[in-house]
């Protein structure tokens, strides 16, 4: 016992293994796997059903595992992710390496068990997106590199769709679709005000490699694109003319919300501290909530003649 | 009554041993949940093992004029 501080990082708490899965982002695979799931035309038991969303969200908390222990460089230089478990030294970067895997392990299999297997390869083939296409090979190297990690984060309510039917559909890539599309605006409106994080960790994102500038007009021109897509969505079979009237008011207050900040001159923006482009950021996130929450209210309505086409 | 009071290094270890204990516990009863509904919904639990089952071969259709 001559040496506490040594011990001391090498004993994390059991909330410090939780932090490695970042919680706030399986939030979200909780829900949107789940509306994938039960929008389904086929139904699982709730138990298959309550695995199936388990396990999805431990895969995508393995990935989040597996993305922390290889950017734990760059987590330990940006403000939003400095207190992460390997920056601050309560969990060692091998220990979140091998929680990484033996989770993706795990999630894989038991999702192929509870489920099927066209399920679990789909979960298999994010884990290995997210964990070496998007972060080893593209966050690094391009300024594109948020288009391409929304591919892992859109298949969720996707993965969910398959575990209840058994196939891909249409509407399971339109689910995807949505998402993906939403990603790059989402992300690049808190490029804008999150100014100098990607700058000092040297991730080439869209903000420092062509400018703020050219940014604002890609939030702008990503939500232009988002739109059909989610019209598509709501003309589908998980739609109906409810979801169809919903998506028409929230595209048009997004487009309104990206057109403001592609407006903007960064001078004015950064007098009132960025309050258009944090509210675009925010209402983005309400965006896709209320997006699926309306898929999910359009499959509750069916039942008593309402709902759908 | 403890001898010597708890370090903060024990807490957290406690901590852990805890959420791990109820995690394996959880996933236990999980495991047991599945077993019974797949079993009680009839799905297919057979596969082969190392002798022939009839009942898992794709039904053949049947031909007129054949006999057993």
């Amino acid at each position: 016992m001559t040496d506490t501080t040594t011990i001391q990082t090498r004993e994390a708490g059991f909330g410090d293994y939780v932090a490695l899965l970042k919680p706030r982002v399986m939030s979200l695979v909780v829900f949107t796997a789940l509306v994938g799931l039960l929008v389904a035309p086929v139904s699982l038991h709730p138990v298959e059903a309550f695995a199936a969303i388990l396990f999805i969200a431990l895969g995508a908390g393995a990935s989040g595992a597996l993305n922390m222990w290889y950017d734990a460089d760059i987590d330990a230089v940006m403000r939003r992710t400095r207190s992460r478990p390997i920056p601050t030294g309560r969990v060692e970067a091998g220990e979140a390496l091998a929680v990484g895997l033996a989770l993706s392990g795990i999630s894989v299999v038991m999702l192929a068990l509870s489920t099927n297997l066209m399920a679990a390869a789909l979960l298999a083939f994010t884990i290995f997106f997210y964990a070496v296409v998007y972060s080893h090979w593209l966050k690094r190297s391009t300024p594109k590199n948020m288009v391409s990690g929304g591919a892992a984060g859109a298949s969720p309510p996707m993965i969910g769709w398959v575990a209840a039917t058994g196939s891909l559909s249409v509407e399971a890539c339109l689910m995807f679709g949505l998402i993906f599309m939403w990603t790059p605006p989402h992300f690049w409106a808190l490029a804008l005000f999150m100014k100098d994080d990607y700058h000092t960790a040297g991730v080439p994102m869209l903000t420092v490699t062509h400018g703020r500038r050219v940014t604002r007009t890609h939030v702008w021109a990503y939500t232009l694109a988002l739109v059909p897509v989610s019209l598509w969505a709501a003309l589908s079979g998980i739609g109906g003319p409810f979801t169809l009237a919903g998506a028409v008011v929230l595209n048009a207050l997004f487009l309104a919300g990206a057109w403001r900040v592609r407006a903007r001159d960064e001078a004015v923006a950064e007098a009132d501290g960025y309050t258009v482009e944090k509210r675009l950021f925010r209402f983005s996130l309400a965006y896709l909530f209320l997006h699926f929450g309306m898929f999910l209210a359009e499959a509750g309505l069916r039942p008593f003649g309402l709902g759908g086409w | 009554m403890a001898f010597r009071p708890d370090h903060e290094i024990h807490r957290r270890r406690f901590s852990r041993n805890l959420g791990l204990g109820l995690t394996l516990m959880g996933f236990v009863v999980l495991v047991f949940a599945l077993t019974v509904v797949k079993v009680t919904r009839g799905d297919p639990m057979q596969a082969f093992d190392h002798v022939l089952r009839p009942e898992l071969l794709p039904a053949a259709p049947a031909t007129p004029g054949a006999t057993p």
